[in-house]
C-alpha cells in the first residue's frame, strides 16, 4: 500500500471514498510527518488537536453520507489566514500573540467543505519575500537539496512568501496548501519546490479576513502536489463575498471537469519579452522544451509581444509599498498585538512598530510612504497606475490571437539562505515573470516541468484572461502530463 | 455689509465653513455596527472599525442615499462616479492609520445655500462640495491621570463634510449659514444637527483684506467651534486678532487655530510647516462607487418641501412678510405648527401669534416647539376665537396667560370668566355716553382740539367693560358721538 503522505487530494478522496483508510489515519500520518520535518520550519503554529477532532468529524460526515468536497484533506493554511482561536501571526513579530475571534472567508469555505488544518504554515512577514527568510519565527527550508554538493551541505530556500505552504506539500507533509499572491509568492514557491500553485484571477476568492500585504494585488490560491488538485482546492476556495468589495459575483465554473481535455487548436502565446538578461539558460531551454511538450499535444504555439514588461518590476516596486504603508499602519500597539511602552504617544508608535516589524517590511513602509508623499505622489504612485493600466492592455491585446501564454515561472532555481539576503534588487527579481500578472489581476498557473542541472526543480507559468482559469486547468494538465514530473525532495515524510 | 474697523481703515472678512454632518442612518459607512449616540463606550464596535487584521470596508447604501438626499437639497451637482481615497495619519483613536474618506471625486459637487439675514433680505453662499467620510473614535483624557482611554463607538460613523465657497462676509451671515444648513439637513431628515451632541461640527476658515481688496488674504482654519455662538464668537475674535496682526507690520500665518470655549480665543495648533501629509490615494479596498441615476430621480421625487419652498408659500398663501416666514420655516417643527394654527384662519395674525406669544412664552419657560404646554390645535382655536370677534386681541393676551397656566382651552375660559367681546352697539353706546357725561370738561377741552382725550376715553370705555368691548366698535361709535 502506497503511503498515505504519498497520495494527492484526488487519491485520498477516492480512498476515503473506497473506505481503504479514514481521514483520522490520513490525519494521523501527516501529523506525523510534520513533527519528523520540524527541521523545515514550515509551521509557525502547529494545531495537530484541531487537525484531530476536524478529521474525526469528518469520518463521521463521510460515515453519514454527507462528506463535502475536501473532506478529511489534511492542509496547511497559509499564517495570514485569520483563523478564529488559533494564533494568526503573518509571520510578524507585532502579531506574535494575535489571536482572531474570527475566521477568513476563504479557510471557512475548506472547512465547510471538510478540510483539516494542520497548522499555520510558515511565510515571509506580512508576505514581503521570495525566500521565506523574512519571517519573524525564522525561515522555512526547502526539502530539497539538489545534485550539487555545494548546495548539498547548505540550506536551501523554498521561495516565497509563501515559503511554509510550499515546503509543507513538497515534503509531504501537507496534502495541499493555501497561499497568497501579491507579486508571486504562490507561483515562485511552487516553482523552486516542485509543486502546483495558482493564482487565481483577482477578485476570484474573497480577501475577507486574510491579513492584506497590498489590496489591489493580493489574491488567494492553493498549492498542492496536482494540477487535479489545485481544481479542487480552488473550486472549493472561489467565490463572491459581499464582505469584500473588490470580490466578482461572477459564477465559478467546475475546473475539475476542465481537467485532461485536449489542448488540439489552443494556441499558446510565447511573450518575447520574457527573455531576458541574466536568466539562467536552462530556464530557457525548459521553456522551450514545455512549449514544444504542448505542441506536442496540439496546441499551436506562437510569439506574443507584451512590449511593458519591463516596467512591471519597478511599477509592482512603487504600488505594492504605497498600498502596504497604509495597510500596515494599523499595527500601531493600541488595540492588539505587540505594545512597546513609550513616554508619548508617538513615541510608542515608533518604539512598537520599530520593534514588531523586520526590516524589509520597515523598508517597504518606507517605500511607500515617500511615493505617496506630497510632491511625490504624481511621479511615483500616480505614473506607475498608468504604466499599470498598459501593462494590462497589453495583456488584452496578447490575447487577441491567444488563449494562454507560456513562460517560466522563476528565474532559476532554490538558492541558498543567505544568499541574496543583502540585495534587495536582486531578491526582487525572482517575481519578474509573476508580478505582470498581479498587476493585470489575470489568473497563472505555476507547473513543475523538470529538474535543472543542479537537481533543483522547475517550474513554467501558464497565464488566462480574467475569470476564465478553465483553459489554463486544461492546459496546465496537458503540461503536466507530458512533462511527467515525478521527482520527489529527499526530506519527504 | 458689516467690516472690522482698524487703526488704518476698514476690513473686510472673507469666511469659509467647513461643517461635519454626521449621517442620520442606522449602522456605520463601512460597517454593520449600529451608529446611535449614547452607548456604552466601546459598545458599538465591529471587528471592522477596530481594523482586525484582514478586515474590509463595505459601503453603507443607506450613506450614500443620505448624501445624494443632501446634495439634491443644496441644489447640488451630484456626482454619477465618485471615488474612495485613504487619508492617512497616526492617532490612537482612528484605527485603521487612515481615515476613509472622498478626496479628488467627491459623491457631490457645487451647490448653493440662500441666507435669510435680519433685516429680511437673503443672500446665496455657494456650496463647493459634499464628501462622505468616517468619523474616528473619540480619545478620552480624564479617565485616568496618566493614560488616555479611547472610545471607538464613533468610529467608523459616516460623516458629510459639506465645504462652503468662502462668500461670507459676517459672523451674522457664517450664522445664518449654519442656521439654514441645519433646517435643510433636518428637513430632509440626513442629518440631526445637533451641535451640543457633536452630531454636526464646524470649522471656520478666515482671511481679512482691506475693503474694497479682490484679492484674498492668507486664511487661518479655526477648527472644533461646537455651537453657532461660538461660531460667531470665534470669527470675532480671529478678524480682530488678524487686523492686529497686519495693522502692526504683520503677516498671517497660514495655520490651524483651535477655538478655546473656555477662554474665548483662538489659539494656535499646528503651521502649515507641521501639518500631517495625508499621503491620500484611493482606497484599493473599495471600487469608485458609481451611482445609477435611476436611483438619484427616484431620491429626488421624495424630496420634502425645503425651508426656501416653504417660506415662498408661506409668503403668497398666507400673506406672510419674508422675515416672519423665514422665522417660522427655520425649524420644521415651528412651521408645521404654524400652518396648523393657521389652517381655515388669518394666516398672518396666526403667524404674529407663534412669533411673538408662542416663541416669548417658550422662551421664557425654556420649552421648545415640541415641548410646548399649549398644542397648535389650542392655539388655533384662540386665533380663531379673535377673527370671529368673539374676542378681542387685548383680551386673547389673557386667555394665552391662563392657557399656559391651566392648560384649559380658551373657549372654555372665556366662557368661564365671561370674556367674550361687547359687539353690541347698544350696550357700547350706552357705556361710551355714561363716560362722556362724567367727564364734560374733557369732552370740551378735545372739542377744541387736544386729540389726544380720544384715548382717554377709550381707556375709560374699556375699563367700565372689563376690556371686553370691541375696539373697532368703540372707536367707531365714540368718533361718532365726538365729532
Amino acid at each position: 500500500m502506497t503511503k498515505l503522505t504519498d497520495l494527492t487530494i484526488t487519491e485520498a478522496l477516492q480512498g476515503l471514498n473506497d473506505k481503504k483508510f479514514s481521514a483520522v489515519e490520513i490525519t494521523n500520518a501527516h501529523i506525523a510527518g510534520m513533527e519528523k520535518a520540524r527541521g523545515l520550519n514550515a509551521f509557525i503554529t502547529e494545531t495537530p488537536d484541531v487537525a484531530r477532532k476536524q478529521a474525526a468529524e469528518s469520518d463521521a460526515r463521510r460515515a453519514a453520507g454527507k462528506a463535502g468536497d475536501l473532506d478529511g484533506i489534511p492542509l496547511a493554511i497559509k499564517d495570514l489566514y485569520c483563523t478564529k482561536g488559533v494564533r494568526t501571526t503573518a509571520a510578524s513579530h507585532i502579531l506574535h500573540n494575535f489571536v482572531p475571534t474570527y475566521e477568513s472567508t476563504v479557510s471557512q469555505k475548506l472547512f465547510d467543505a471538510g478540510a483539516v488544518m494542520l497548522g499555520k504554515a510558515n511565510l515571509d512577514e506580512f508576505a514581503m519575500g521570495s525566500a521565506g527568510i523574512t519571517s519573524a519565527f525564522k525561515p522555512t527550508i526547502s526539502p530539497w537539496s539538489g545534485s550539487d554538493p555545494a548546495n548539498a551541505a547548505r540550506k536551501l530556500v523554498p521561495g516565497g512568501s509563501s515559503s511554509g505552504s510550499a515546503a509543507s506539500v513538497a515534503a509531504h507533509i501537507a496534502m495541499g496548501a493555501t497561499g497568497t499572491d501579491t507579486g508571486g509568492s504562490i507561483r515562485q514557491p511552487a516553482s523552486v519546490t516542485g509543486i502546483v500553485g495558482i493564482k487565481p484571477t483577482y477578485g476570484r476568492c474573497s480577501r475577507w479576513g486574510i491579513i492584506a500585504f497590498a489590496s489591489s494585488l493580493d489574491q488567494a490560491g492553493p498549492m498542492t502536489r496536482s494540477v487535479a488538485d489545485a481544481a479542487l482546492m480552488l473550486r472549493v476556495m472561489a467565490g463572491f463575498d459581499e464582505k469584500d468589495s473588490t470580490s466578482v459575483d461572477v459564477p465559478v465554473p467546475d475546473y475539475v471537469a476542465a481537467l485532461g481535455k485536449s489542448v488540439k487548436g489552443m494556441k499558446v502565446g510565447l511573450p518575447r519579452e520574457y527573455r531576458i538578461d541574466g536568466m539562467n539558460p536552462e530556464t530557457d531551454v525548459l521553456w522551450q522544451k514545455s512549449a514544444a511538450m504542448l505542441r506536442d499535444a496540439g496546441a499551436e504555439v506562437i510569439e506574443i509581444s507584451l512590449p511593458h514588461t519591463k516596467y512591471a518590476l519597478p511599477v509592482y516596486y512603487i504600488i505594492a509599498p504605497a498600498e502596504a504603508s497604509s495597510n500596515l499602519a494599523r499595527y500601531d500597539g493600541v488595540r492588539y498585538g505587540l505594545r512597546v511602552a513609550g513616554e508619548s504617544l508617538d513615541d510608542m508608535y515608533a518604539s512598537t512598530r520599530f520593534e514588531g516589524f523586520g526590516k524589509e517590511v520597515r523598508r517597504r513602509i518606507l517605500i511607500g510612504t515617500y511615493v505617496l508623499s506630497a510632491g511625490y505622489y504624481d511621479a511615483y504612485y500616480r505614473k506607475a497606475q498608468r504604466v499599470r493600466r498598459l501593462i494590462r492592455n497589453d495583456f488584452e491585446e496578447a490575447f487577441k490571437i491567444c488563449d494562454v501564454i507560456l513562460t517560466p515561472a522563476a528565474p532559476g532555481t532554490a538558492f541558498a539562505i543567505g544568499e541574496k539576503q543583502d540585495d534587495p534588487l536582486a531578491m526582487y527579481l525572482e517575481d519578474v515573470f509573476t508580478v505582470t500578472l498581479n498587476l493585470a489581476g489575470l489568473p497563472g498557473i505555476c507547473v513543475p516541468v523538470g529538474l535543472a542541472q543542479n537537481g533543483l526543480p522547475m517550474g513554467m507559468q501558464l497565464i488566462g484572461k480574467a475569470f476564465d482559469e478553465a483553459p489554463l486547468f486544461t492546459a496546465a494538465s496537458a503540461l503536466e502530463k507530458a512533462a511527467n514530473f515525478t521527482h520527489k525532495p529527499p526530506l519527504t515524510a | 455689509m458689516t467690516y472690522v474697523q482698524g487703526t488704518t481703515g476698514e476690513w473686510e472678512m472673507v469666511i469659509g465653513l467647513e461643517v461635519h454632518a454626521q449621517v442620520i442612518s442606522n449602522s456605520k459607512l463601512f460597517s454593520g455596527a449600529s451608529a446611535t449616540f449614547g452607548a456604552a463606550p466601546n459598545a458599538q464596535v465591529s471587528i471592522v472599525d477596530a481594523a482586525m487584521p484582514g478586515m474590509l470596508p463595505v459601503i453603507n447604501e443607506k450613506c450614500v442615499e443620505q448624501a445624494v438626499r443632501t446634495g439634491l437639497g443644496l441644489k447640488a451637482q451630484i456626482n454619477l462616479t465618485s471615488v474612495f481615497d485613504r487619508k492617512n495619519y497616526f492617532y490612537a483613536d482612528l484605527p485603521q492609520g487612515y481615515q476613509i474618506s472622498q478626496f479628488t471625486q467627491p459623491i457631490v459637487g457645487k451647490g448653493e445655500i440662500l441666507l435669510d439675514l435680519a433685516d429680511g433680505s437673503t443672500r446665496t453662499v455657494g456650496i463647493t462640495r459634499l464628501h462622505l467620510e468616517q468619523d474616528a473614535g473619540k480619545s478620552m483624557h480624564d479617565q485616568s491621570p496618566n493614560e488616555t482611554y479611547v472610545d471607538l463607538n464613533r468610529s467608523g460613523v459616516a460623516l458629510m463634510e459639506i465645504v462652503s465657497e468662502p462668500d461670507m462676509r459676517s459672523g451674522e451671515e457664517a450664522g445664518a449659514y449654519l442656521k439654514k444648513l441645519r433646517a435643510i439637513l433636518r428637513y430632509l431628515g440626513t442629518c440631526d444637527g445637533n451641535m451640543e451632541e457633536g452630531s454636526m461640527r464646524c470649522d471656520v476658515n478666515l482671511s481679512m483684506r482691506r475693503k474694497g481688496a479682490t484679492e484674498y488674504g492668507t486664511r487661518t482654519e479655526t477648527k472644533n467651534v461646537n455651537s453657532i455662538r461660538f461660531v460667531q464668537q470665534a470669527i470675532d475674535y480671529e478678524s480682530q486678532r488678524q487686523v492686529e496682526v497686519l495693522e502692526s507690520g504683520g503677516t498671517i500665518k497660514q495655520e490651524t487655530r483651535l477655538w478655546d470655549t473656555t477662554k474665548g480665543i483662538t489659539r494656535s495648533m499646528r503651521s502649515k510647516e507641521d501639518a500631517h501629509d495625508y499621503r491620500y490615494f484611493p482606497d484599493p479596498d473599495l471600487l469608485p462607487l458609481v451611482l445609477n441615476p435611476k436611483m438619484v430621480e427616484s431620491i429626488k421625487a421624495t424630496l420634502p418641501e425645503l425651508p426656501d419652498e416653504k417660506k415662498a408659500r408661506f409668503i403668497s398663501e398666507y400673506g406672510l412678510k419674508p422675515y416672519d416666514a423665514s422665522v417660522l420655516v427655520a425649524e420644521k417643527a415651528s412651521a408645521d405648527f404654524f400652518e396648523k394654527v393657521a389652517k381655515g384662519r388669518d394666516g398672518k395674525l396666526a403667524a404674529n401669534w407663534v412669533t411673538g406669544e408662542l416663541f416669548g412664552a417658550l422662551n421664557k419657560l425654556g420649552k421648545t416647539i415640541d415641548t410646548s404646554p399649549i398644542s397648535a390645535v389650542a392655539l388655533g382655536e384662540l386665533v380663531g376665537l379673535i377673527s370671529d370677534q368673539t374676542i378681542s386681541g387685548r383680551i386673547a393676551k389673557d386667555v394665552f396667560e391662563e392657557m399656559l397656566a391651566s392648560g384649559k382651552s380658551a373657549a372654555s375660559i372665556v366662557e368661564e370668566k365671561g370674556l367674550k367681546q361687547v359687539t353690541d352697539t347698544g350696550a357700547i353706546e350706552k357705556s361710551i355716553d355714561e363716560i362722556l357725561a362724567a367727564n364734560a370738561d374733557k369732552v370740551a377741552e378735545y372739542k377744541s382740539g387736544k386729540d389726544k382725550l380720544f384715548g382717554f376715553f377709550v381707556g375709560q370705555v374699556m375699563k367700565a367693560t372689563g376690556g371686553k368691548a370691541n375696539p373697532a366698535m368703540l372707536n367707531e361709535l365714540l368718533k361718532k358721538k365726538l365729532s
